[in-house]
């Protein structure tokens, strides 16, 4: 079977800073991948290169087997790959409703129709009133985005992540920031959205990693030293040194 | 749809009151369309309603790219330019051949014409929006002014090119000759664009059009290309300029080059922007204004340009929104029934501030008038510029007027704090 995604000998470079070094990933169809790492490892910028959004400077990115680096974002986003952001990245002057009805239009073929109008599209409705349950903020349908608290931010940047119906979906820490109990209903949200699609997220909290993910990978310095399962990750010695130290035990 | 029509629940119900009153709204804006020109019917004031209308669409037009989209352009003027040459080569070839197309067909052409130059240039313009769409639109538009007056078998150099509205096949008996006709053709495409470019809001496009303004880099990970999104704006808006245009055309049955120029291109901003562009009305606010006093301006002051200067900074450094912003401000308020706590600190205001308006009006005028020109004329009450009495009455009202109303302001201010804090805890503001 072809992976979802598949990452082959990637390397970017930043002027002569390299910070990707021949990063080798492949996230199989409906798995939960995590991926973990100091900070400043280059999670963010793995997403950036998987997502479309900085081209790497050499290798090969592959999305259900088509070769996607080189590709728009909205290119790739169309081919069924769908990202957040980990700084809040929202459409901050309109409404909850509209944020998430804009995420839902292409997937639904309306395109850039400029004869129908967007109110009496009976999907689009019905798919973003769902969309907007499902991330509790139904009854913050009317509030401008700009205006809403930080986590409920977070959720509605999940929402719109989320609403094309893309197969593949990547969170870049959805639950940073959050409280105990919002990290909670957040993960379990994500759990629930994500069944039958295939999960990348980047997460600093061990606890959610572990319990959610089917495989971790290990990412520092801007190259993957470990990936496997859980388990196999929480013995691997070259982890505990490198990354997970007392954390894990 | 035919629950809607026996509404069940209250949302149903809320659901349809707002439609009739939707609805209620363009019928009341074409009734007074019709009615307008029959109370006020002065040559003059129909040649003002005219203008008006003209400019309802032109900033309408605008608003498509600024309020929308997020684009500030500088040089609108040229597709409603370009829309006026078009309509006025099509009228004069109608005629010619004796075409059986009638006048108020014209402006489609003059859109036409607009969009069919935004498609052509639109692609390279639109690739980046912020200061480098501002400033290829300022480019493209001395570009287009400056060969106008170059190229001159299409656009008749310095002293345009004429036509005769009349000349093309009669409608319904209406030659077009006189201007209540004209007014009437004018209001008719006022009526249809103004709804076009409200539908156009409503659409999966005009949608991703905000989303495009608010976040160009998210777009793109839902799916869209924002090039294209701001390019299909900027051709709609180059449409509807191009109707403007058209309309012009047949007003004043000629087009010449300052319909291209930087005057006109700064004058849509303007009314846009005064208007305010957050809301889809706002430059219709902005447009009567602004004509409205550019053609009572003109004929009181030499330096009528000043007072837009000034009108323009204070709107920019005090309510950016615009009146529209100004406006929709109170709704909370009038919603949670506290507006009456800020409408006795607005009365107070209104006579310091009023005392200062015209101290900066003597002052400007007098200024302008001192080596030479007619006695200053402010509201029937007349002022000699070289006179020390017109110095100390303009120091005094400016001084004092400030002094006074800032203390007034403080006031609005405060009452302002109350009637929110009510309005908060009724639950009608955020
Ligand atoms: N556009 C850029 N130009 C230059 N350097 C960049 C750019 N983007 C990222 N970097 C650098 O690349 C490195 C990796 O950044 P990245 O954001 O990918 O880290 P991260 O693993 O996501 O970290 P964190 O856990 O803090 O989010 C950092 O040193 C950062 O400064
Ligand atoms: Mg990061």
């Amino acid at each position: 079977m072809t992976a979802a995604i598949q990452v082959n000998a990637v390397e970017k470079s930043f002027g002569n800073v390299q910070i990707i070094r021949d990063l080798n990933l492949s996230v199989a169809k409906g798995e939960r991948h995590a991926i973990i790492g100091p900070n400043g490892a280059g999670k963010s910028t793995t997403f950036n290169l998987i997502s479309g959004h900085i081209k790497p400077t050499s290798g090969e990115i592959r999305l259900n087997g088509e070769v996607t680096s080189g590709l728009r974002p909205f290119e790739i986003n169309r081919r069924g790959l769908s990202r957040s952001f980990q700084v809040t990245n929202v459409f901050a002057r309109m409404t909850v409703w509209e944020n998430v009805r804009c995420a839902v239009l292409w997937a639904t073929g309306h395109r850039y129709a400029f004869w129908k109008n967007v109110d009496t599209l009976p999907e689009v409705k019905q798919r973003t009133a769902q969309i907007l349950d499902e991330i509790h903020l139904s009854h913050r349908r009317d509030v401008p985005a700009g205006l809403l608290t930080y986590a409920e931010q977070r959720e509605l940047e999940i929402g719109i992540t989320i609403a094309g119906g893309a197969s593949v979906i990547m969170l870049d820490e959805p639950t940073a920031g959050m409280s105990h109990a919002e990290t909670e209903r957040a993960v379990a949200l994500i759990r629930r959205l994500t069944e039958g699609r295939t999960l990348v997220i980047v997460e600093h909290d061990m606890s959610v990693v572990f319990g959610l993910a089917d495989r971790i990978s290990v990412l520092v310095y801007g190259h993957i030293i470990a990936s496997g399962t859980p388990e196999e990750i929480r013995g691997n010695p070259k982890v505990k040194e490198a990354y997970l130290g007392e954390e894990v035990d | 749809m035919s629950n809607a029509a026996i509404p069940t629940s209250a949302a149903a119900k809320e659901e349809s009151a707002s439609a009739l009153s939707f609805y209620g709204i363009w019928l009341i804006a074409a009734a007074a369309l019709v009615v307008l020109p029959l109370i006020f019917s002065s040559g003059g004031s129909l040649t003002s309603f005219s203008l008006i209308g003209i400019a309802i669409i032109f900033a309408l037009s605008y608003n498509i790219l600024l309020g929308q989209t997020g684009l500030l352009s500088f040089g609108h003027a040229v597709q409603y330019g370009l829309g006026g040459f078009l309509a006025v080569h099509a009228m004069n070839a109608v005629a010619s051949h004796n075409w059986p197309i009638p006048l108020p067909v014209i402006p489609l052409v003059g859109g036409i014409g607009g969009m069919a130059f935004a498609l052509l240039v639109g692609w390279v313009m639109t690739k980046r929006a912020g200061t480098v769409f501002a400033m290829i639109s300022l480019g493209i538009g001395e570009l287009v002014a400056s060969s106008s007056l170059i190229l001159r078998s299409v656009f008749g150099g310095e002293s345009g090119i004429t036509t005769d509205r009349t000349s093309l096949m009669p409608l319904f008996g209406w030659t077009f000759g006189p201007q209540i006709q004209v007014y009437y053709l004018i209001a008719f495409w006022v009526m249809i664009s103004a709804i076009a470019m409200y539908a156009l809001t409503r659409t999966p496009l005009g949608r991703i059009c905000n989303a495009v303004r608010d976040n160009p880099e998210r777009v793109e990970f839902i799916g869209y290309d924002p090039h294209v999104v701001r390019y299909l704006a900027y051709m709609f808006a180059g449409f509807f300029a191009g109707i403007a245009g058209g309309l012009t055309a047949i007003n004043f049955e000629i087009a010449n080059s300052a319909y291209l120029g930087a005057t006109q291109s700064g004058l849509v901003l303007f009314s846009a922007f005064i208007g305010g562009t957050a809301y889809f009305f706002g430059p219709i606010l902005g447009a009567i204004l602004v004509t409205y006093l550019q053609l009572g301006l003109t004929n009181v002051t030499s330096v009528w340009q000043l007072y837009f200067g000034i009108i323009f900074i204070a709107i920019v450094m005090f309510a950016p929104g615009g009146i529209a912003g100004i406006l929709m401000k109170h709704r909370p308020l009038i919603r949670a029934g506290t507006l009456r706590f800020v409408i006795p600190s607005y009365l107070v205001a209104a006579i310091p501030t009023l005392a200062l308006a015209l101290g900066i009006i003597l002052t400007i005028e007098t200024v302008a008038r001192f080596s030479g020109g007619d006695a200053i004329n402010l509201f029937g009450i007349p002022f000699a510029a070289t006179a020390p009495t017109t110095w100390v009455t303009a120091a005094v009202l400016l001084v004092g007027g400030f002094l006074v109303a800032r203390i007034t302001w403080r006031r609005i201010a405060e009452a302002w704090d109350r009637a929110a804090t009510v309005a908060r805890d009724r639950g009608y503001l955020a």
